[in-house]
């Protein structure tokens, strides 16, 4: 889960990272407000999940009540690159003096986390790996180990960080990295990491991405999820407990594992359909699952024909098919589905659908089969 | 020959009184898999149809002489299970655990790397391995498989091992070992692991590995590919037509220097000389192509 520039700042304070005194506000009167309790001059700040928010005037610097009033009146409601803004970070305006890059992700083929310092932040970092890449300081990171504040000092001065910010740095770096340890991050990543004029080394902004993974260990993300932009039937997958997302097309797809799923959408369009979706029910789905599947797929008009594609490994056949069969006792569904089954417990699940089949209900034998019948089925290619 | 597992690799299924572990760890066992042993803390002295529950690793191991295990977890406690095993002294671990944390496997694969370097670690999130006739560890259908090989298969996805295997059984075409390697951000055993492997095994004649968009895995085995390896590969890469992915931010990009889409990795792959499939039926329509020139 990606995380707002607010809430990635408000993760870091949490670990102690120093950030600029600031505060939410969804409406003119709330960024007043929050202005005033930050102190003069103040940065509106758009919070959308996507780049290039300052060139398209998402970011505004304001002097006084009146410039917050006009500013945050302008940036709400509008729309950065298909973003709508709906909530503003307004923040206390710091006193640049240099602009740095620090990050902390996992380098998945040394197998260790990476820390990257650059001198040479406030840009887009892949523009700096493109045109200067010595510019970019690395150090690999054993998890074993830890990072040590003779480390993170070490890399800070190899990077080129102004004397004068190199120990604040060094300590903000390893916070940095108990942030995305503990916080368990995917990514934590500062840019810009300023220096200010009177000598302070601060986060002036905040890029985190959060492993779903562990929000079994944080009860605090729960926050964080219910902001989330989601269209309405990935609202609806979601509350299901699904791995769902929304394309255009006309075939509904239903398939255990990514993989299968993602070989399903590629048969799909290489005999000449469009998937109305990427829907992984999972390992382990069980009937309810498959229930509430159907039932996602079904909320979708575009959906024409449904394929559900199952090679039972965890997830046991029979039980995916009881699952097809409660779906259609319980909601109506729309379009016909093409069922391929192989694997785990197959012949048991083919045997509970055998009776069920019908013009809305077929079986094939193979994967390209089905895939053919179920583009036929939503009228080809559109 | 097979690679990693044989007819005599003896294996504890960690997590065997649960719901998940009873059903694949007796499934298993009936496949012809030495199945030993379960651990379960606090359920010592207990049995799972027969097979004889003990409350730790070291005891497991101590009484029966096992030399893989089976991990079959909840999330939270795989980290811990994963560890014990090779603390007790377990040379192959099959963790088929999905959803653990990140930063959990990015601690346990470096601890394992440094304290037990001769313990292999497959998975997490995999579906475990087969040796058609010999060996299953995880939750692969044993019906699926073929013994006689001459294919060696090694994926990263769960179910397109399975059709994997489907395909080349259809067509008469058996296998040495299909590896599932598990799609992670952290796989204990890698494509190169597996592809080395194969190489080494006599019986092995030909690899079909199959990979997804994401990370830059098939990049880097694809050079193994160009530098090592003397037999016919054929891929396939799933994901040519999936919406772009939840981007890992500015950070990974850099760090992989690649795309991480399904063209760029079947580009790297056809460079090399392998030969790469559309969709998972025509890999397999291809191996028995590659197959049939052999001899």
């Amino acid at each position: 889960m990606d995380l707002y520039e607010y809430q990635g700042k408000q993760y870091f304070a949490r670990f102690g990272i120093p950030i600029s005194p600031g505060g939410v506000a969804d409406t003119v009167d709330e960024a007043v407000a929050q202005a005033e309790a930050a102190g003069y001059p103040v940065v509106v700040k758009a919070q959308v999940k996507v780049g290039g928010r300052g060139k398209a005037g998402g970011i505004q610097l304001a002097d006084d009540a009146e410039a917050v009033r006009r500013h945050a009146a302008t940036i709400l409601g509008m729309d950065i690159h298909g973003h709508t803004v709906h909530r503003l970070w307004i923040e206390n305006a710091s006193d640049i003096a240099r602009e740095y890059y620090a990050s902390f992700t996992l380098d998945r083929g040394a197998k260790l986390h990476l820390c990257m310092v650059s001198a040479k932040g406030g840009v887009e970092i892949e523009e700096v790996a493109a045109t200067d890449p010595d510019a970019i300081s690395r150090l690999h990171v054993d998890p074993v180990d830890g990072l040590s504040l003779a480390a993170a000092a070490g890399l800070v001065a190899e990077a080129g960080i102004d004397e004068e910010a190199r120990s604040q740095a060094a300590a903000l770096l390893v916070k940095l990295y108990t942030c995305y340890v503990e916080g368990d991050c995917d990514l934590a990543e500062i840019n810009p990491l300023i220096l200010t004029t009177d000598g302070r080394v601060h986060a002036l902004d905040a890029k985190v991405t959060l492993d779903d993974n562990a929000a079994y260990r944080h009860p605090e993300w729960d926050a964080f999820a219910d902001d989330e932009e989601l269209d309405e039937r990935e609202k609806l997958a979601r509350e299901k407990g699904l791995n769902y997302i929304g394309l255009s097309g006309s075939v509904g797809i239903i398939a255990n594992g990514a993989g299968l799923a993602m070989s399903t959408l590629d048969v799909v369009t290489q005999v000449g359909g469009t998937a109305a979706n990427f829907l992984d029910i999972g390992g382990g789905a069980n009937a309810d699952v498959m229930a509430a599947a159907l039932d996602v797929i079904n909320s979708d008009a575009a959906v024409r024909a449904i394929f559900v594609n199952i090679f039972g490994g965890i997830t046991r056949v029979d039980e995916v098919a009881n699952g097809v069969v409660e779906a259609l006792r319980r909601v109506d569904i729309r379009s016909p589905i093409v069922l391929r089954l192989d694997g785990t417990h197959a012949e048991a699940g083919r045997e509970i659908l055998a009776e069920h089949l019908s013009e809305k209900l077929v079986m094939e034998p193979t994967m390209l089969a089905a895939a053919r019948r179920a583009v036929a089925l939503a009228g080809g290619e559109k | 020959m097979s690679i990693f597992v044989d007819q005599n690799t003896k294996v504890v299924v960690q997590g065997l009184t649960g719901g998940q572990g009873r059903f694949h760890g007796l499934r298993n066992r009936d496949y012809g898999t030495q199945v030993v042993a379960g651990v379960t803390p606090g359920k010592g002295g207990t049995d799972v149809d027969g097979v004889p529950i003990f409350d730790t690793m070291a005891e497991a191991v101590a009484a029966t002489g096992a030399d893989a295990s089976f991990v079959v977890v909840p999330p939270k406690f795989a980290a811990d299970a994963i560890v014990e095993a090779a603390d007790a002294g377990i040379s192959f671990i099959v963790c088929i655990t999905e959803g653990i944390p990140a930063q959990d496997e990015a601690l346990f694969y470096n601890r394992l790397r440094r304290d037990h370097p001769s313990t292999r670690l497959l998975g997490p999130n995999c579906p475990g391995i087969i040796s058609p006739g010999k060996c299953n560890i995880g939750i692969t259908s044993g019906d699926i498989a073929m013994a006689g090989g001459p294919v060696g298969i090694v994926s990263r996805s769960g179910t397109l091992t399975y059709q994997a295997l489907h395909e080349l059984s259809q067509q008469g075409v058996g296998q040495t070992t299909c590896v599932g390697i598990g799609g992670d951000p952290v796989p204990g055993t890698s494509f190169i692991d597996c592809l080395a492997a194969f190489e080494g095994d006599p019986d092995t004649r030909a690899v079909m590995m199959i990979g997804e968009i994401g990370g830059s895995a098939e990049e880097q085995a694809a050079t193994f590919i160009a530098e090592h390896m003397t037999k016919p590969v054929v891929c396939y890469i799933a994901g040519v037509t999936a919406p772009p992915g939840r981007k890992m931010g500015h950070a990974g990009a850099i760090i992989s220097g690649s795309q991480g889409t399904a063209q760029a990795k079947m580009a790297a792959l056809a460079a090399v000389g392998a030969t790469v499939a559309q969709n998972p039926t025509e890999a397999g329509e291809m191996m028995v192509e590659v197959v049939k020139g052999l001899s």
